[in-house]
């Protein structure tokens, strides 16, 4: 009796207007936040208010705070799971950058290619030409 | 169960011995039941993140390739207001997205307290209030369509600082019209399940002791809003 009661009686328009404003107001604040420029920090604070926002619509809206904890349990796997999806990603993405072609230099004492390796400076390949019919053989 | 109750008595004991003509035989209590309902969406819920997060991820590696592109290309996201580029598009259907994620968890609180009324008039209101997101988007893929901001090799856009021989710009639209296209179809599925539910919530299906569809709706709903509310400062913010 007491769990299905429970399950009802959580949250209520007060709480969820005052939730509505503190999204808006952090909406704001990640526009302002915006127009600094603090460098590559800038991801970081964007990201961080998204996911304060984000937390705020999981626990009021979907109502984790008063839910049973196997949703939340759920919930937080799921974004686990993506934070090491994003990690690993970091990790290789930031750790790479020498084999970029982007970030090749030119290669201008290399030896240059000789014209006959050269695709471009080559000499037309030549038609094809049907190779002799192999002299049949007797047995 | 008609009278219209803004608390729900603490002490129970409405309905529990009575059989609810929405109890499944194979569920021992309502409650039993609307639990095992809410946790398939959770796990509904975390296929949704996971789907997005991918496309996140793709997004993070070609912005760490072409970061110059990215940053270039962001700016057409953005409206001049007063002389300033400001993201008037994103930023008011962030707003839109918001206060119709408020209009539906106030609509689920009526439906959990028997005040029907309220219940279809708050989900007709999220439902409206989705319309207008999808106008907004409209307008802005219109502009992006006419100007040429195109995903892949469809991108045909002449602006000066185009630089040559990259393919930063075609690829920061692709992701731009996968994503925010991608969240788009959630949102209109979101608007045919909201019609849904508004119809049932006015035929008087929805009781303290039976409000699944409108709770398991909300929850999609508010996961639509949480992709936006990290689509938005990701596309129309980065510097």
């Amino acid at each position: 009796m007491s769990t299905h009661t429970e399950s009802h009686s959580h949250g209520g328009p007060k709480i969820y207007t005052a939730n509505l404003f503190a999204l808006l107001f952090l909406t704001i604040i990640t526009v302002a936040a915006a127009s600094f420029n603090f460098g590559s920090a800038n991801v970081i604070i964007a990201l961080a208010i998204a996911s304060v926002k984000a937390t705020l619509v999981a626990l009021f809206f979907m109502h984790l705070v008063w839910d049973k904890p196997i949703n939340s349990i759920i919930a937080i796997a799921g974004f686990l799971f993506l934070g090491i999806f994003l990690m690993f990603d970091f990790l290789d993405v930031t750790t790479r950058d020498g084999l970029q072609p982007r970030n090749m230099t030119p290669m201008e004492n290399a030896t240059p290619v000789p014209d006959t390796m050269n695709p471009l400076k080559a000499a037309p390949p030549k038609p094809f030409e049907p190779a002799p019919a192999a002299p049949e053989e007797h047995k | 169960m008609s009278t219209t109750t803004t608390d729900v008595p603490s002490h129970g004991g409405h309905g529990e011995h009575e059989h609810n003509p929405y109890h499944q035989h194979h569920f021992t209590t309502m409650e039993q039941q609307f639990d095992t309902s809410k946790l398939g969406m959770w796990l509904f819920i975390v296929t949704e993140i996971l789907l997005f997060g991918g496309l996140f991820v793709g997004f993070g590696l070609m912005q760490h390739r072409y970061p110059r592109e990215f940053i270039e290309a962001h700016e057409h996201l953005k409206q001049l207001i007063g002389g300033h580029p400001f993201p008037l598009y994103g930023a008011v259907n962030t707003i839109v997205l918001l206060v119709s994620s408020w209009t539906m968890v106030m609509g689920v609180n009526a439906a959990q307290t028997n005040q029907k009324d309220k219940t279809v008039r708050y989900l007709v209101i999220t439902i409206l209030l989705a319309c207008v997101f999808l106008v907004i988007k409209y307008v802005e893929y219109s502009h992006k369509f006419h100007d040429g901001l195109l995903p892949g090799k469809f991108y045909s856009h002449q602006a000066e600082d185009l630089i040559k021989g990259t393919y930063g710009y075609h690829t920061f639209f692709s992701f731009y019209f996968m994503m925010t296209g991608l969240h788009g179809i959630h949102v209109l599925v979101g608007i045919v399940l909201l019609s849904w539910l508004a119809m049932r919530a006015r035929r008087g299906d929805f009781t303290s002791a039976y409000y699944t569809p409108v709770d398991l709706v909300g929850l999609y709903w508010h996961v639509v809003d949480m992709i936006w509310i990290y689509l938005f400062p990701l596309y129309y913010l980065i510097s």
